[in-house]
């Protein structure tokens, strides 16, 4: 199959890599081509006619050349500003949270339509969430069932018996729940997970976001489900997404000083 | 490197790795650059590692803007010319350089070395904001511009700089981020323009 020598699609800017002197390696999450790079030349020269439509979380409608190693950004021209999101400290920390998690869940050049659109709807839906903490939840929930990590919520991960609305655990080395009696094995390491938060939980990962974000859900409930979520991440990925150390620190700062 | 010269010696790799380290310079270069250095004379080789070696023991951080100079304080914060009220925000040292060539800016700086990062792991601990902030409830300023770059890094210093400032009763002001001189408006983003229209002057 031959390749057309330039190519046009939508796409995110969720990462960037400075390149030598003004140049820089942008990675794309696009709908049809999933993740990909391109350069950009002398991008960051404030005379550069690209730089505004490629900084990160850009939605753009950009043209690429094909190259022998990387392909070269040609043209770009804004789809989605998202000004809401860059003009808040808040708002913009959580979406590079959003665009960080994407590209740590995604494989190179793998096409997942779903994907984008979750990651699009999510950072427009982020102005307006009444709760956001709610719809980082969403969007975790339903990026890990995308990329082939989703939960086991239902039944317990060793035994495959249906859970009893007790305490039970989530095992983030198991991939999902476990219940009491396997969990006294001992074989996996579990953090005691409410009736309330599983039920949550399960909420979460199988609705929409129109129906889950009409239902008010307790602030701690959400807390509960962010520390199991994160620690599934830390196991999956092996490290930190190093966005969410400072979504806690902004966090703790505004609750220290008194505001929420 | 894959392939190693076959008459390249320990001296010349290690040179080539070098140079490989710098920003900017791929292993190419980094041979081409080693390969010139082969052929120049004793005396510019000389030079050039004095230079080097003298950038790192001749140069020190400004205790007051941690700005880039030989003597302590730098000579911008001893010029009693300029107005120690005011206070420019920049990210680098290269910044300064960049509006001291324009020369109307008469304030003090403040140099973060850095801009917050929270996907690449750099966070407020990890730039010069406790020394500023120690700076400004010091006394004696009464304005801080932030001069950070219109970018998402820069955008997220800038916005968490205002909420760090904004307890103590500064003025604050942001550099205009309208569009860059030379820019034809059709090709300006939207961030942009938006900006420009925000932050119009009377004409
Ligand atoms: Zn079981
Ligand atoms: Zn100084």
């Amino acid at each position: 199959m031959t390749k057309p020598r330039t190519y046009q699609t939508p796409a995110i800017v969720i990462k960037k890599t400075k390149l030598g002197e003004a140049d820089r390696i942008l990675t794309f999450y696009t709908p049809e081509l999933g993740k990909i790079q391109g350069v950009a030349k002398a991008v960051r020269k404030p005379k550069s006619k690209l730089s505004g439509h490629l900084e990160m979380l850009s939605y753009s409608l950009v043209t690429l050349a094909r190259g022998k190693n990387i392909d070269t950004v040609i043209g770009s021209q804004t789809l989605k500003p998202f000004l809401a999101i860059k003009n808040d400290l808040d708002l913009l920390s959580c979406a590079l949270y959003i665009t960080e998690m994407v590209n740590q869940f995604t494989p190179p050049e793998t096409e997942d339509p779903q994907i984008f659109n979750l990651l699009a709807f999510t950072l427009e839906q982020l102005p307006e969430a009444a709760d956001r903490e709610l719809l980082l939840r969403y969007f975790e929930l339903h990026l890990l069932r995308q990329a082939g990590y989703r939960p086991e919520l239902e039944k317990c991960v060793m035994c495959r018996k249906t859970l009893e609305t007790v305490t039970n655990s989530f095992a983030p080395s198991a991939g999902g729940m476990l219940c009491p009696s396997c969990q006294r094995l001992g074989r996996h390491y579990g953090y005691l997970l409410s009736p309330d938060g599983l039920g949550v939980m399960r909420f979460i990962q199988g609705g929409d976001w129109e129906s889950i974000s009409v239902v008010p859900v307790d602030c701690s409930t959400i807390a509960e489900i962010e520390r199991l979520i994160r620690s599934y991440i830390r196991h999956l990925l092996e490290k930190e997404i190093k966005s969410a150390l400072w979504l806690d620190s902004l966090k703790l700062e505004s609750s220290q000083s008194g505001k929420v | 490197m894959e392939k190693t010269l076959p008459q390249a010696t320990d001296a010349v790799n290690r040179l080539i790795q070098e140079f490989s380290k710098l920003p900017g310079v791929g292993p190419k270069s980094a041979q081409r650059l080693t390969y010139y250095m082969l052929r120049a004379s004793v005396e510019q080789t000389q030079a050039l590692a004095d230079a080097l070696l003298s950038l790192k023991q001749k140069t020190q951080l400004c205790s007051c803007c941690f700005n880039i100079t030989d003597t302590d304080v730098c000579q911008i914060c001893r010029n009693p010319q300029r107005n120690p009220a005011l206070v420019l925000i920049v990210e680098q040292p290269q910044d300064i350089l960049a509006l001291e060539h324009m020369g109307i800016y008469k304030g003090r700086y403040h140099v973060l070395h850095g801009a917050i990062s929270p996907t690449e792991g750099v966070g407020s601990g990890d730039i010069r904001l406790k020394e500023l902030i120690a700076r400004l409830s010091g006394g004696g300023i009464t304005e801080v511009i932030i001069g950070t770059n219109p970018t998402v890094e820069g955008e997220t210093t800038a916005m968490y700089l205002k909420r760090l400032i904004t307890p103590l009763g500064l003025r604050i002001t942001r550099l205009a981020r309208g569009l860059p001189f030379g820019t034809e408006l059709e090709y300006a983003d939207d961030v942009t323009l938006s900006r420009a229209i925000e932050g119009r002057q009377e004409f």
